[in-house]
């Protein structure tokens, strides 16, 4: 960039006109649709008040993709699908054909590739995932290696519509939660409060921000060997690594404190009930690539629970209201401890202020 | 060139088991000799194994643009480039995709033909905001990188980082879907591109990020994830055909539609009658969107089409996780002035929030901290019943205007309704 001498000026075209990319059936019909079904999972059939129908076909990936996985989805895009995706949220690749007849051959064509079919209906979709260690600047853990492990775990979840309803997985690699809310959210818990360089504290951070920055008012400025540097009362700290993105020489991370800590019920469509926010269910989880092994067996544990007892079209967190919080417990086989109950403001509205007892 | 490849045996345990491996896209890129990206991933890949071993991240932050932009690259710099020199500069491109997130495949292969000369082949689709993450830059290729994708023919423009307007998601809505009730393409266009200045010269308090989603379903995450979400909604009765209910209790049998349908409405507005038709009592139906996802040929939402705007989700830093509160809770969204008037508002409150907010405060907080009732007065828009869960509980009100402002609600009640109108 320092070499340029005739710098460009950006042209800030914004957010990029989808009409010219839309499948010609999906344009033509657009705002004009009027029902659909689901012929088998991964597969999408809708219908428009024109009389077109549109098949769409879902397949999962890996979200952070090389140039020849992203090429080879177009191949079979081109040969098979009409030369047109589209992504989900949830980085799922959509191919969209305009006759049932093409639904099968593009089907054995993605998972001749490797690109499992599924992900819709009452299936567990792709894990939403953030960046961690590949890129991010605070990472805890890996959340690709994390949705990697555990879509293995949970493949057949994929492909098949066999749950209660949707589930919608989440990882995030610190508390900041990227990630979203979940139905389970596998989520990096710190345990422990930041350790400070306080050589390098002067010279990277901005401290009066750092100090705003606390939610417990637990930081304050100091000096430290003879220079200007900040102090944390341990007391008050509740290890939430706030501190830690303005102010890197305060490591809220180690191999042994950062842990994961896993959350359930989070909701964000009206459906039913309104959107609600995931709860902790267990943490002290070990970050333990490269398959987290003991996250896996919770998450496992939770999701084949709900499978067994929800109720069609109950969402974890529906399923869990019905049940009660002690059968949740109880059949998940998790402890229960006072790290369960909330101190943070609003903590009232979440105990129980009834006799509504479950035994 | 012919440099050994790290060791990674960590890595590799990922390359195992039946979904697409991340690690074995990274090792592809890593073995293509001869491409100018081959070194950098080679010695990412080594980095990445390094963190596994080590359960450490590795990257710092730092300044890198492009020019006439503040915002949009995410700049990252190895700690470790002493091991692992090749892959010292790492940054990304944050590119907005297009509404919907639809491409040809002719566009995907130019973007991947970009990102091979200039980056280092890797492209994450896509991003938590939403954006297309080009990962893996060094400092002198983002400017030669950002300019093809800018360029005619490929029409592409950096999304939002940093205390700025953030690159916006909507669902696939009207493109695919029976559900939608407005046009989200025409909105979210409409609204993040008349805002461009907010999202490449970060200059507000902190992020600021509008989500789109064209119903109740919410597929975009919009009431948690976004400072100001567009829900797509209506508010006239919703259309039954009554033919279709009573093929689909043939098909699935009354006990499953009483218990599944019926018994699950949150405000026990539905009742399937003895011939097996159902009822719906629209006046105290609140747009779930249960019955209609269950029954997709019998049931769909009314004509008299809008949204409803909920403002302030955020999660947990600084105050704790917030949903987004309704705000509007119905606006007309079908002519050029309706869309206007969306626009506007929006415009008005990112003015609040650039004017109001303190430092890194989400303007979800803001409203905590000063109280919805003042929030709405600073924006001009009138209270309604629509904007609580219940009135307040707490008797710790001053209420010496309370004749005056009950004759407003009269007034408003009684006489012309403005622009913003109440849902009934």
């Amino acid at each position: 960039m320092s070499q340029a001498t005739q710098p460009r000026r950006p042209v800030e075209t914004g957010v990029p006109d989808p009409f010219p990319l839309m499948h010609p059936v999906l344009k033509k019909n657009y705002g004009n649709w009027k029902w659909h079904d689901r012929p088998r999972p991964g597969v999408l059939h809708h219908v428009s008040h024109s009389g077109d129908e549109v098949w769409t076909v879902r397949a999962g990936t890996q979200r952070q993709m090389d140039v020849h996985t992203i090429r080879k989805l177009c191949d079979i895009a081109d040969t098979y699908a009409e030369g047109h995706v589209r992504f989900t949220v949830r980085s799922n690749c959509e191919f969209m054909v305009s006759s049932f007849a093409q639904v099968a051959p593009l089907i054995e064509q993605l998972e001749a590739a490797g690109f499992p079919v599924g992900g819709t209906g009452n299936s567990v979709s792709m894990i939403s995932h953030t960046q961690g260690w590949l890129h991010c600047d605070i990472p805890g853990t890996d959340a690709s290696g994390v949705v990697k492990a555990l879509m293995d775990e949970i493949y057949q979840e994929f492909i098949h519509e066999e749950m209660p309803n949707r589930v919608r997985i989440t990882t995030s690699c610190c508390q900041i939660n990227c990630g979203g809310q979940g139905d389970i959210a596998i989520n990096v818990q710190y345990t422990k409060p930041p350790k400070i360089n306080h050589d390098l504290v002067a010279n990277v951070c901005e401290r009066p921000a750092v100090v705003a920055r606390c939610p417990v008012a637990a930081i304050r400025p100091a000096l430290v060997n003879g220079k200007p540097s900040l102090e944390i009362d341990e007391k008050k700290c509740i290890c939430c690594g706030a501190c830690y993105p303005p102010c890197p020489p305060m490591q809220i991370n180690s191999v042994e404190s950062t842990k994961l800590a896993i959350w359930v019920g989070g909701k964000h469509s009206n459906a039913r009930s309104k959107p609600t926010f995931h709860k902790l269910v267990a943490a002290g989880i070990p970050n333990n690539p490269p398959r987290w092994p003991e996250a896996a067996a919770i998450v496992k544990n939770i999701l084949y629970a709900y499978k067994e007892d929800g109720r069609p079209w109950e969402r974890v967190g529906e399923w869990i209201e019905r049940i009660g919080w002690p059968r949740f417990f109880e059949l998940t086989d998790l402890a229960f401890t006072r790290h369960h109950i909330d101190d943070w403001r609003g903590a009232r509205r979440s105990l129980n202020a009834s006799a509504h007892i479950h035994f | 060139m012919a440099k050994t490849p790290h060791d990674t045996p960590l890595l590799d345990e990922l390359e195992k088991g039946p979904w697409p491996s991340f690690v074995s896209g990274l090792k592809r890129l890593a073995a293509d000799d001869g491409k100018p990206y081959a070194n950098m991933m080679r010695d990412l890949v080594g980095q990445l194994e390094h963190s596994y071993e080590t359960r450490m991240g590795y990257w710092k932050g730092g300044t890198v643009s492009v020019f006439g932009y503040g915002g949009g690259v995410i700049p990252r710099f190895s700690e470790a480039a002493e091991k692992f020199p090749a892959s010292r500069e790492f940054h990304t491109l944050r590119v907005q995709p297009p509404a919907g997130m639809h491409y040809t495949t002719d566009l995907l292969r130019k973007m991947c033909d970009v990102w091979e000369r200039h980056g280092s082949g890797l492209i994450a689709l896509h991003g938590q905001s939403g954006d297309i993450m080009f990962q893996g830059c060094s400092t002198e290729n983002v400017q030669k990188a950002f300019d093809e994708l800018n360029a005619e023919g490929m029409g592409f423009d950096l999304g939002g980082a940093g205390p700025a307007l953030r690159t916006s998601i909507s669902c696939v809505g009207h493109a695919r879907c029976e559900h939608s009730c407005y046009d989200e393409v025409k909105a979210h266009r409409g609204i993040i591109n008349s805002f461009l200045d907010e999202m490449h010269r970060p200059a507000l308090p902190y992020k600021f990020k509008f989500k789109f989603s064209g119903c109740p379903n919410d597929c975009s995450n919009a009431i948690h994830r976004s400072d100001f979400a567009v829900i797509g909604t209506w508010r006239d009765d919703m259309q039954v055909d009554q033919d279709e209910v009573k093929a689909y209790v043939a098909k699935n049998g009354r006990k499953q539609v009483i218990d599944q349908i019926i018994a699950m409405c949150p405000t026990r507005a539905l009742s399937l009658n003895d011939d097996d038709t159902m009822d719906v009592d629209n006046k105290s139906c609140v747009r779930c969107m249960h019955c209609i996802n269950a029954m997709t040929k019998a049931l769909s939402p009314g004509h008299d089409r809008g949204v409803s705007i909920l403002i302030g989700g955020k999660r947990s830093l600084k105050i704790g996780d917030m949903m987004g509160t309704v705000i509007i809770p119905f606006l007309k969204l079908e002519t050029e002035e309706d869309y206007e008037r969306l626009r506007e508002l929006g415009e008005t409150v990112i003015e609040f929030f650039a004017e109001n907010a303190l430092e890194h405060e989400r303007v979800g907080e803001t409203i905590d901290r000063i109280g919805l009732a003042n929030f709405l007065t600073a924006i001009g828009v009138e209270v309604d019943p629509n904007m609580v869960s219940h009135p307040r509980t707490s008797s710790y009100v001053r209420t010496d205007d309370w004749d005056e402002e009950a004759a407003k609600w009269h007034a408003r009640k009684g006489g012309a309704k403005g622009s913003v109108e109440a849902a009934e």
